[in-house]
Parts: structure tokens; sequence; C-alpha cells
């Protein structure tokens, strides 16, 4: 039961790690994520090409395996980076696919119609998708986005296998210590409670606040 | 009949799959020139009318706007559909934005006119098509004549060389087709150019130069309206008109 207050600094550590790791991993796969999205619904079709190999190798290769290849594989090639740096990159990009197929699932329920006539108008695809077609995509993307973030928060925890500091990572020292498991999984659920519910409530927010438009 | 040809095409054909849709086509209309398209559903009205300005592609033949051919997708064709105004059937009005800001989008993101005067000249086209007072509502609050108006003050803002009609009162109440068709012809008395494709023979009678007949894929007829509606030539024609003019 004193596992928490007995060990506050080392718990508080491994938050702040999941925190960093999911909030800095949370803002490359929205970039990465819309912008691939755009690629999948761009007129040039090399474009379009990327973006589908980007989101099938990146759906559907094994988050652990991808782990493997961004930590074991970028240093072949001469790019060695802290470890919390590849594990942001791993989880970013790998978010990044199902961002993108959540926002161009938004893309498909805008009506065509609202695109052709903005097209008509001289608008170029840039503008056509800035201005018309993703302002009226985001609010039915709002959703799916949140739970996407949410499960980014919780894959985190892979990366504590790879020597990055966070909250899962936490359990080890403290089992070496003696105390009792239960006790220490509880409190490591806590605080990933306390990041998936922020996730929820800023998302319930957005949707709030995007919903009400039109 | 106008002088000089703004739109051309020339041995115009396209598929939908097995279906051959526009078969042929050779078209002229010249600048200050109301040419209205009628004919049966599926017959390729209204993908002759959006091919003019590419939002269907061709397979085959030649669209040349004021002596240019169609530019391929790209920077080029966005300028030249910046020149030729389009109003469609299910209006498309930008649903997230206002009126106002309809119909001072494209001159501002397109034309770089600065904010004010975009907001200026978007009053003035609202004035002329009667909805001045509904400037900062959402499209959703308009009716669809409302809204068939915003859509048309929204390609004029753009002061286009020629304005396209796909079936703008198809989607509309009755009692709100005339308010449209008012505000067309206007557009057409103060000679802007103009495609319709439509179904209201009293408009094609009323305010056009040349009506041509389409069905299946084909241009059958293509008269000025008098001799169409009193004398049509081919059997599909009489067919079509005895259908439509009985009721």
């Amino acid at each position: 039961m004193n596992v928490l207050l007995d060990n506050l600094s080392l718990y508080g550590e491994g938050l702040l790690g999941t925190v960093e790791l999911t909030v800095y991993s949370s803002l490359l796969a929205l970039a990465l994520g819309f912008l691939m999205a755009a690629f999948r619904v761009a007129p040039v079709g090399s474009l379009r090409a990327i973006g589908t190999v980007w989101v099938n190798v990146l759906r559907n290769t094994p988050l652990t395996l991808l782990f493997f290849a961004v930590v074991l594989g970028l240093p072949r090639f001469g790019l060695v980076l802290p470890f919390k740096l590849f594990a942001v990159l791993a989880l970013g990009c790998y978010t990044s696919a199902f961002i993108c197929e959540a926002v161009r699932s938004g893309i498909n329920t805008v009506p065509t119609g609202q695109g052709e006539a903005a097209r008509s108008l001289g608008m170029s695809f840039p503008q056509t998708l800035g201005d018309i077609v993703l302002p009226q995509a985001f609010r039915s993307v709002i959703p799916p986005i949140g739970s996407t973030l949410i499960a980014l928060a919780k894959n985190s925890a892979i990366a504590g296998a790879f020597s990055v500091v966070e909250l899962l990572g936490v359990y080890k020292p403290l089992s070496e210590m003696g105390y009792s498991i239960i006790w220490t999984f509880v409190w490591i659920a806590v605080g990933y409670l306390l990041v998936t519910l922020t996730i929820s409530a800023i998302f319930h927010v957005l949707e709030k606040h995007y919903g009400a438009a039109r | 009949m106008a002088g000089d040809a703004l739109i051309e095409l020339r041995g115009v054909n396209k598929h939908y799959g097995a279906l051959h849709v526009l078969q042929d086509i050779d078209l002229t209309v010249g600048r200050g020139e109301v040419v209205v398209v009628i004919g049966p559903s599926g017959g390729g009205k209204s993908t002759l009318c959006r091919a003019i300005n590419r939002l269907e592609t061709v397979e085959s033949g030649t669209i040349t706007l004021d002596g240019r051919p169609l530019p391929e997708e790209g920077r080029a064709l966005a300028q030249l559909r910046a020149e030729v105004g389009m109003v469609f059937q299910s209006f498309n009005l930008f649903a997230h934005k206002t009126v106002l800001a309809n119909v001072m989008l494209a001159p501002i993101k397109v034309r770089k006119t600065k904010r004010d005067e975009a907001a200026r000249r978007a009053r003035e086209l609202l004035d002329r098509v009667g909805l001045a007072n509904q400037a900062d509502k959402y499209p959703a609050q308009l009716s669809g004549g409302q809204q068939q108006r915003v859509a048309i003050a929204r390609a004029l803002a753009m002061e286009p060389k020629a304005l396209l009609f796909d079936e703008p009162t198809s989607a509309l109440d009755p009692e709100m087709i005339n308010e449209v068709l008012e505000v067309m012809r206007q557009l057409a008395r103060d000679g802007m150019t103009m495609v319709v494709v439509t179904h209201e023979m009293g408009f094609a009678r009323s305010a056009a130069n040349r009506v041509v007949f389409m069905a299946d894929g084909r241009i059958v007829e293509d008269r000025t309206p008098e001799d169409f509606f009193t004398a049509p030539r081919s059997e599909r024609a009489k067919d079509f008109l005895s259908k439509i003019l009985k009721h």
C-alpha cells in the first residue's frame, strides 16, 4: 500500500516518461497522418502510392517488430539517436498509419460535391483540401483519432523494453525491492488511467466545440 | 447568334464502362450565347456540361475555351476553371461557411482579392440575386431556391467568361424554381455566355439562343428554340417532346 508514497519520485519519472512519449509521438503521428491522408486522396498518382505503401507497411507491422527495426536498423545506416527519440519515431510512424485512415474515412464523409464546387471555382488541390474538405471532415475524425491516441499512450509501454524510462518499467526496480507486485501494478494502472482519461477529456472538449458547427 | 466561339467541343468521346455516354460530340458556344441542353435522363447532358470544365475527363476529342485547349490536371486547369463558373443541381454550397464567406472565398484564395474588397463585391452580388439580408446565415438555414441563388452569386464572384448550369432547378420545390430561373434570365439578358442543362422548357423557349437536344450520348438536334419546339425534325425529339409537353 505504501509502494506509491515510498517511491513517489520513481513513479513520477515513469509517468513523466510515458507522458513525454505520448505527447511527442502524438504530434508526430498527427502531422504524418494528416500528410499521408492528403497524399492518399491527391490527384497525383505517385503521392497516392506513397500514402498507400506507408499505411500498409506500418499498419501491418507488429509494433514490437517496428521498435526492433528502428532501434537496431537505423544505427546500421549511421543514424544513432537517443533511445527515447527512436521510441518516438517508432510510435509516431506506427500510429500515423491509423490516424491517416481515420482522416481518410472522415474525408469520405464529406460529399464529393463540396470538392467539385471548390475545384470548379479554380481552387487548387491543397486549397480544396485545407479550406473545404478537411474542416468538414474534422468533426467526424475527432472520436477515432481520440481512440487512436489512447492506444498510442498504452503502446508506449513497449518502449520500456528498449531502455526508455516509462511507467510500466517502474515495476522492475520495485519488484526487486520486494514490494507487493499487485499494488505496484495497481498504481501503474492508475498512472495509465490518468494519461488516457486526460486524452479522453481533451477529445470530449474538442468534439463539443467542433461538433456544434453548421 | 453571337460572333466568336468561346466554348468549342470537337469529336469528344467518353465511356462509362460499356456505356458510350458522349459520342463524337461537336458543339460550339459563341460569346454571349445561351445554349440550353435538353433530353432524356442518361443521355449525357450532365456529363457534357461537366466535361467543359473537366470535372469529367474525356477520352478523345478536343475541348477549347476561348481558343485554349483544356489543360491537364494542375495549376493551368485551376486557372481555367476560375474563368468558367459552374452551378450544380445540389447547390454544393460550402456547408461550414456563411453565405457571405461562400461568395468571398474563391476571389480571396484564387484571385488574391483583398478581404474587404471581396466582401464588398460579395454583398453586391448577393443583392443582385436578392439575398443581401441572408449574408450571415449558413447554407442549411436557407431554402433550396435561396441556396441556388447564392451558388450563382458564388460563381459570378469570379467574374467568369461563361457559366455552366447542371440541372440547376431539378432539386427544387416547384414554387422555388422561378426565383432561380428569373436570376438566370437576368444573366442571359446581361449577355452572359451560358450552357444550361435543364428540364425547364419554359426557360429554354424564353431565354435560349439555341436548344441542343441530346439522347443516347449524341447531339440529335441543335436549333433555335422556336424551330425545335414547333417542328422537331427527329423522331427521338418528337417522342421526347410529346411526353413532357402533354401533362
